[in-house]
């Protein structure tokens, strides 16, 4: 269970949100919605623990995020908007490096599978990634989706330079993940197809 | 807790308006008694003439500007593990304080150096590493203006600044061991043990009279860093007293 | 968490910039050459005089490796800060100053080591000998890894701060003093027949000092750059 206690979040100038209380069991997505510039993405950074909340606090099963540490680092799986992929390596290199990075080793040909799942055919597993496509590279990230076995998933617009079957093949990842109990926490523009029991929405007001 | 109390901006603000004129009033008291001895009462040194007298100013400013920046490191180190925003305002209210003194010491340094070694300038331990505490300084207050993100800024200008306090001491050994090497231009500055009582009484003085000089300096600063800060709303119960000092300007 | 998946995320973090490193192998040639330029600018600057190389030699040797050390700087996080790996590399499960080390060590590889093995070829076009020579190796095999950790602390504070290249060289040179001090002193302590080794011990206690203290600051420094 994920829950936000009494956040309140500024950046800069401008509070972006105060007095956030919102909580989400297991087997739920918590869908982020809002204006551009209405802090979702903040709050997300927030959940990662990377921002820590002028107010208030999170809570992962009922503890502060902040006392767990590296405990909660290892219960995570965090896409932020920038993809974390390497210019200068392959596909396979970046998604092997990302999950040795994250605790999580994975074998070259778990790693060809993961993308192949995210629909990246054998030919584009060898090409350095700076030739590769926006929507590849947004491929080439989430295709850690498919080998990470943390519970808490947050993701930062994941669909952005998509196409509508790669969006498919990652809506159907989400489910596959929320029915093992997972927990996920996206920001995003557009509606996600996953039945309503599942779905749980948040509206950032700017 | 007293302390929380009077750590509130709030609170603070009205309350460094009050103490501000009296330690004024007490280091212009000291700083006058202290000149006055350090230059009529304080008997002539028979090596070095009138122009040791220089030194009742360049040693005090030298302490100053050492102490200053252990207590600025020691804000900053606060300020990190409590969260705390005046800490962070105390501390960028201290550099620049903290960077005249050690301008201030440079410069009698130098003005000290001319007839004493004839140069202006000589590798000595303790200028070299008044140097590099200026450029410490220096550091700390830049990395603080390049920074927009007000938090971002406090933080890392505190980060500098403790790590700048442990190498300090590393500077000074190191600069002193150099020079042991290097023989030649190794004077010391300072006077010994010999010292008479009137002159040593006239640096107490002195010291004292800047030590008081920089509260009320910083405190004055502090005011004004909040009221800055004040106009980005970083606090949203501002107190009354603050928005009359903000219309006053 | 287990040792050994502690060891995996930072041999990971080491192998993974080692083979980035490789397949931009212009960026540390770059590092080299710029070396051996400033260095070749002095004796045209000084004069041929063999006597005044010789005794100018340690100090710029030694400044030569500092400036070079500094200007390879930017290649520590920034890269990393651009694409969104350093956002990982925080919210992994191990203690980050523990992965800075390791992204540390892997830059020392790719700039630092280079220096020290360039060296001796710049130590002998200054004229300088057998001893001296090996003293030079020594020092510098000592020195530039601490160069490289607290030069971690500066790069991670300036990240993504405007006027970045200059305002870390401002915080990182005042700090790199004592090092340059007891680098060079070993070499002119060795040439003046007095023995390098206590220079070299205060060398060593740096690198110790740095060890401990700088992962930690510039752990603290990136988690602040990056909220």
């Amino acid at each position: 269970m994920l829950q936000a206690v009494g956040l309140s979040c500024r950046r800069g100038e401008r509070r972006l949100f105060s007095d956030l209380n919102v909580k989400v069991e297991r087997g739920k997505l918590l869908a982020v919605v809002g204006e551009n510039g209405s802090g979702k993405t903040s709050l997300l950074r927030i959940f990662s623990s990377l921002l820590p909340p002028e107010e208030g606090s999170v809570r992962w099963e009922g503890e502060d995020i902040h006392q767990l540490k590296e405990f909660y680092s290892g219960q995570l799986m965090y896409l932020g908007h920038l993809n974390g992929i390497k210019d200068d390596l392959t596909a396979v290199e970046n998604l092997m490096s990302s999950m040795a990075l994250a605790g999580e080793p994975c074998s070259e040909s778990g790693a060809k599978e993961a993308l192949e799942a995210i629909g990246l055919k054998r030919l584009v597993h060898r090409l350095p990634s700076k030739v590769l496509s926006q929507g590849q590279k947004r491929r080439v990230a989430l295709a850690r989706l498919w080998l990470s076995t943390h519970p808490l998933w947050l993701l930062d617009e994941p669909f952005t330079s998509l196409d509508t079957a790669s969006t498919a093949v990652v809506t159907q990842r989400l489910h596959a993940h929320l029915q093992r109990e997972g927990l996920v926490v996206v920001v995003t523009h557009q509606e996600i197809a996953l039945p309503s029991e599942r779905l749980q929405q948040l509206r950032l007001a700017g | 807790m007293i302390w929380s109390k009077y750590s509130a901006p709030q609170t603070f603000y009205p309350l460094a308006g009050r103490l501000i004129p009296w330690f004024a009033a007490v280091a212009i008291i000291l700083m006058v008694v202290g000149l006055y001895m350090g230059f009529f009462v304080a008997p002539t040194d028979f090596q070095q003439g009138e122009s040791y007298r220089i030194i009742f100013v360049h040693v005090p400013a030298a302490w100053m500007s050492m102490f200053l920046y252990v207590v600025m490191a020691i804000w900053a180190g606060v300020g990190m593990g409590l969260n705390a925003r005046l800490s962070f305002m105390m501390a960028q209210a201290i550099a620049p304080t903290g960077a005249m003194f050690t301008f201030l010491a440079l410069l009698t340094g130098a003005m000290w150096g001319k007839p004493t070694w004839g140069a202006w300038w000589v590798w000595d331990a303790r200028l070299t590493s008044e140097l590099i505490l200026l450029f410490q300084y220096a550091g700390v207050m830049l990395l603080r203006t390049s920074i927009d993100d007000l938090r971002r800024a406090d933080r890392s200008s505190a980060v500098f600044a403790l790590v700048g306090v442990v190498n300090v001491p590393i500077i000074y050994y190191s600069v002193q061991w150099w020079n042991t090497l290097h023989q030649g231009a190794s004077v010391s500055m300072a006077t010994g043990s010999k010292m008479a009582a009137t002159m040593l009484m006239a640096m107490l003085i002195m010291t004292i009279a800047f030590w008081m000089y920089s509260i009320a300096v910083i405190l004055a600063r502090v005011r004004c860093v909040m009221i800055e800060r004040e106009s980005l709303p970083t606090w949203d119960d501002k107190p009354a007293v603050i928005h009359e000092a903000v219309e006053a300007r | 968490m287990s040792h050994s998946s502690m060891w995996d995320s930072i041999s990971g973090i080491i192998r993974r910039d080692l083979l980035l490193a490789m397949r931009r192998w212009s960026d540390a040639a770059m590092s080299v050459f710029f070396l051996v330029i400033v260095v070749s600018l002095f004796p045209l600057g000084v004069g041929p005089e063999p006597a005044v190389l010789r005794t100018i030699a340690p100090g710029v040797l030694w400044v030569a490796a500092l400036l070079t050390c500094l200007l390879s700087l930017s290649r520590v996080f920034t890269p990393d800060y651009l694409d969104g790996v350093l956002e990982q590399m925080v919210l992994v499960p191990q203690p980050l100053s523990l992965l800075v080390l390791g992204k540390v060590l892997a830059h020392w590889v790719i700039s630092g080591l280079p220096v020290v093995l360039l060296s001796p070829l710049l130590g002998l076009q200054f004229g300088l000998d057998g001893e001296a020579l090996g003293v030079l190796v020594l020092s510098l095999l000592l020195g530039t890894p601490t160069l490289s950790m607290i030069g971690a602390i500066g790069a991670a504070l300036v990240l993504g701060v405007r006027g970045s290249g200059l305002l870390v060289a401002l915080l990182v040179l005042p700090l790199y003093v004592p090092v340059l001090i007891f680098g060079a002193g070993a070499v002119t302590s060795s040439m003046a027949g007095i023995g390098g080794e206590a220079n070299l011990s205060l060398l060593g206690a740096c690198l110790v000092l740095s060890l401990f203290l700088a992962p930690w600051a510039t752990a603290a420094a990136l988690r602040i750059a990056l909220e």
